[in-house]
């Protein structure tokens, strides 16, 4: 890590804006990408805010301390676990985007697999690769101050979490379910109508029930509510004929090391497990 | 690391692009010796990932691969998938997914003309400063911008990660009259998209030629999907969702199902990402250039007209150029676009049924920054044994490294901050995804 070289514009002049800074680890980019995605707000948040660090966005880098850092990935790499401790020393107020920082991301797939078989099986030469077991939240390593969901978050959520920090307020975005806005959009319920899985009655609500309107059962995009049965949510699906198999696979997407998606997720491997020894055994 | 008689110049990550990298370069009295792309990008190994997921998982899995550009990680998957099942979309449902797929090139593209690389030809460190000066051009991109993510929401569900793309075709047709509202934005975005390519057109260019083999996606103009000959008398397209063959400025040209054959992949200590090389060639590129000089005359006349009008010729070697080719490309995309909504039947079914079968896919379409293939294996449930991703920045790395050589050759009298930055503007010339390649750029020169 080095230090930009000056550019011009980037010398630091008296303002009251805070600054904010973005950071990315194990991810996709997308979440970040939502900022600048904000086609119609981005020029006025420019206004509000210092951007003082945001590589994907701009060349131009001021020295920490930031008021406000975004924070995008999970941490899969000794580096990098040693890359959030610098981040969070800089940074006044941590923002963390997305499900690879809030869950591990897709990438926490590998924490239930042998990372070293992973890196053989895509990479030639796995010894030039330094990468760590597990894929882990950016709580794991430092305290963060906010946690948006989703993969990827919503514009809508990730401006109100800039403009609630520039008021000075908590943001407005309440813990409920995708079953809470599907009802509100008016969607017809993909399980009760179609027996289609659907992670709706557990997982936190931001996308605007898209994948029900869709006419898809529900992937866990947002992760977990605090309130989340899962157990129960489960067993019904499973009662209604729903497969093992699916319901695994459908807990096992975007936030797989989810830690209520993934408990459930190991009770299933265990029960299909179970029965497939019973089936064995059974056999003449 | 600085000794007595060398330059060290150093900077943070490489700004502008999509993901994390590094550059080295090494002068050694005025010659460079090294010129080193380090991808330093985490690892996600998806490849591995997909192994023992069901065939019906890699639209929504691999589109994570990319924030940029899932549009491009979905329907590559979907052909791939389909390939292996042996099942051909009907032509409503691949008309739907070139509308999807050209939403991501407008808004890809204006992502990268305005907000990553205009900023380097105009002297700004970025866009918003660029605003700051030039508020209505940063508006015009970012209004482009917003229609491209607006069709894909629309047709794909969001913007970021589309939810409505599956095996076979859609979960849900967007209803006529929700692709009827885009007609009068789509009108907008031709006149924006026009105005685009005669601003960049007026940009000053570094003379440069890239000396590498160009390789792009062939669209006979079949429906797509399948292997069999085309079916219908549609002509030879722009290549953007569907493909059968590659051809390249080589003299090498191969189906699909021959990629892995051709191309080569190698794994070098300083990247995440694989370096690519095609068979008894090399080094090549993909991408925006690659399109133009080998699919150029399929452009609509608007597109072809616009392409004059911004100053190429025939055929254009100069990767500072490709910004040109790129606002070109937005044209086509965008007239394409309107003229699929004009011309649109809701597919009823969204989706044909693709039933499980053991056998190898393959798929390619051309992501905003080139060609992406996927490989999958499926046994006879239909689970993944085996998959492979090979996406445009990998098999562009071995030849940016080699372009960036030749770039600061040329640049060795400029002092380290004025080289610094036509290296960075030379990189952004190939729209790099690192996120994509796994895998990118601090700049780092030594001068000895």
């Amino acid at each position: 890590m080095s230090p930009a070289t000056a550019t011009p514009g980037a010398e630091i002049t008296e303002t009251a804006a805070p600054t904010l800074a973005v950071w990315k680890f194990a991810s996709c980019d997308g979440c970040q990408l939502s900022l600048l995605d904000c086609e119609d707000e981005l020029l006025a948040v420019a206004g509000r805010v210092r951007i003082a660090s945001f590589p994907e966005a701009t060349r131009s880098v001021a020295p920490g301390p930031y008021d406000l850092s975004l924070v995008e990935g999970s941490i899969t790499t000794p580096e990098d676990a040693e890359r959030i401790r610098e981040v969070r020393a800089q940074s006044k107020y941590l923002v963390v985007l997305g499900a690879c920082g809030t869950s591990g991301g897709i990438q926490a797939l590998r924490n239930f697999a042998d990372v070293a078989e992973y890196s053989s099986a895509v990479y030639p030469t796995p010894e030039y690769l330094s990468t760590l077991k597990d894929s882990t939240p950016i709580r794991d390593h430092v305290q963060v101050d906010y946690e948006l969901r989703g993969c990827p978050v919503d514009r809508g959520q990730l401006l109100e979490v800039i403009t609630a920090y520039l008021a000075g307020r908590q943001p407005a975005i309440p813990d409920r379910g995708v079953c809470y806005e599907c009802k509100a959009r008016g969607a017809v319920c993909v399980t009760v109508v179609h027996g289609t899985p659907c992670l709706g009655p557990v997982t936190h609500a931001g996308c605007g029930a898209l994948c029900p309107a869709f006419q898809r059962g529900c992937f866990g995009c947002f992760g977990s509510t605090r309130q989340a049965r899962v157990r129960a949510m489960a067993r019904l699906l499973l009662a209604e004929g729903a497969s093992p198999d699916a319901l695994l696979r459908t807990l096992s997407s975007a936030n797989p090391a989810d830690s209520a998606f993934r408990a459930i997720g190991a009770q299933i491997e265990r029960d299909v497990a179970a029965a497939g020894d019973e089936k064995e055994a059974g056999r003449p | 690391m600085t000794h007595r008689q060398e330059r060290l110049l150093e900077v943070g990550s490489l700004a502008r692009v999509e993901g994390e990298g590094a550059l080295r370069v090494v002068l050694d009295h005025g010659r460079v010796t090294e010129a080193r792309l380090n991808i330093y990008e985490p690892p996600r190994f998806f490849e591995a990932m997909l192994r023992g997921r069901s065939y019906l998982e890699p639209p929504d899995i691999t589109a994570r691969v990319c924030g940029i550009c899932p549009v491009a990680y979905q329907l590559t998957a979907c052909r791939a998938i389909e390939d292996a099942c042996g099942v051909t979309v009907p032509p409503q449902i691949n008309a739907l997914r070139r509308l999807l797929y050209c939403g991501e090139w407008i808004e890809s593209h204006a992502l990268h003309i305005y907000l990553l690389h205009a900023p380097d030809f105009l002297g700004y460190p970025d866009a918003i400063e660029l605003a700051k000066d030039h508020r209505a051009i940063v508006s015009r991109g970012l209004a482009l911008k917003k229609t491209g993510n607006d069709l894909v929401e629309v047709v794909g569900g969001r913007a970021i990660h589309p939810i409505n793309v599956r095996v076979g075709g859609f979960h849900r047709a967007p209803a006529r009259s929700e692709l009827d509202a885009f007609k009068n934005r789509l009108d907008d975005a031709l006149e924006a998209a026009l105005e685009t390519a005669r601003w960049a057109g007026g940009f000053a260019f570094p003379e440069f030629e890239t000396p590498h083999a160009l390789l792009a996606l062939d669209d006979a103009g079949t429906n797509g999907g399948s292997r069999s000959p085309a079916a219908g008398g549609a002509g030879p397209r722009y290549p953007i969702e569907s493909g059968l063959g590659v051809i390249t400025t080589a003299g090498v040209g191969f189906p699909l199902e021959d990629f892995e054959h051709y191309v080569s992949e190698s794994q070098v200590p300083h990247s995440t990402a694989l370096h690519a090389k095609l068979r008894g060639v090399g080094t090549y590129l993909t991408g925006p250039l690659a399109r133009y000089n080998l699919a150029g005359p399929r452009l609509w006349p608007v597109a072809a007209e616009a392409a004059r009008a911004a100053g190429l010729g025939r055929f254009e070697r100069n990767p500072f150029r490709s910004v040109l080719v790129r606002a070109v490309e937005v044209v086509q995309a965008v007239a394409e676009a309107r003229a699929i909504i004009e011309a649109y039947q809701p597919p009823d079914p969204p989706f044909v049924p693709v039933e499980p079968r053991a056998g190898r896919g393959h798929g390619a379409t051309e992501a905003p920054r080139g060609l992406l293939y996927h490989r999958y294996d499926l046994d006879e449930r239909g689970l993944i044994t085996a998959a492979r991703i090979v996406p445009p920045t990998a098999q562009n790395q071995a030849a940016i490294e080699a372009d960036l050589r030749l770039v600061v050759q040329a640049g060795a009298q400029l002092d380290d901050e004025h080289l610094t930055l036509h290296c960075e503007q030379a990189i952004r010339n190939y729209d790099p995804c690192i996120s994509c390649s796994a895998h990118f750029l601090d700049l780092d020169v030594t001068r000895r």
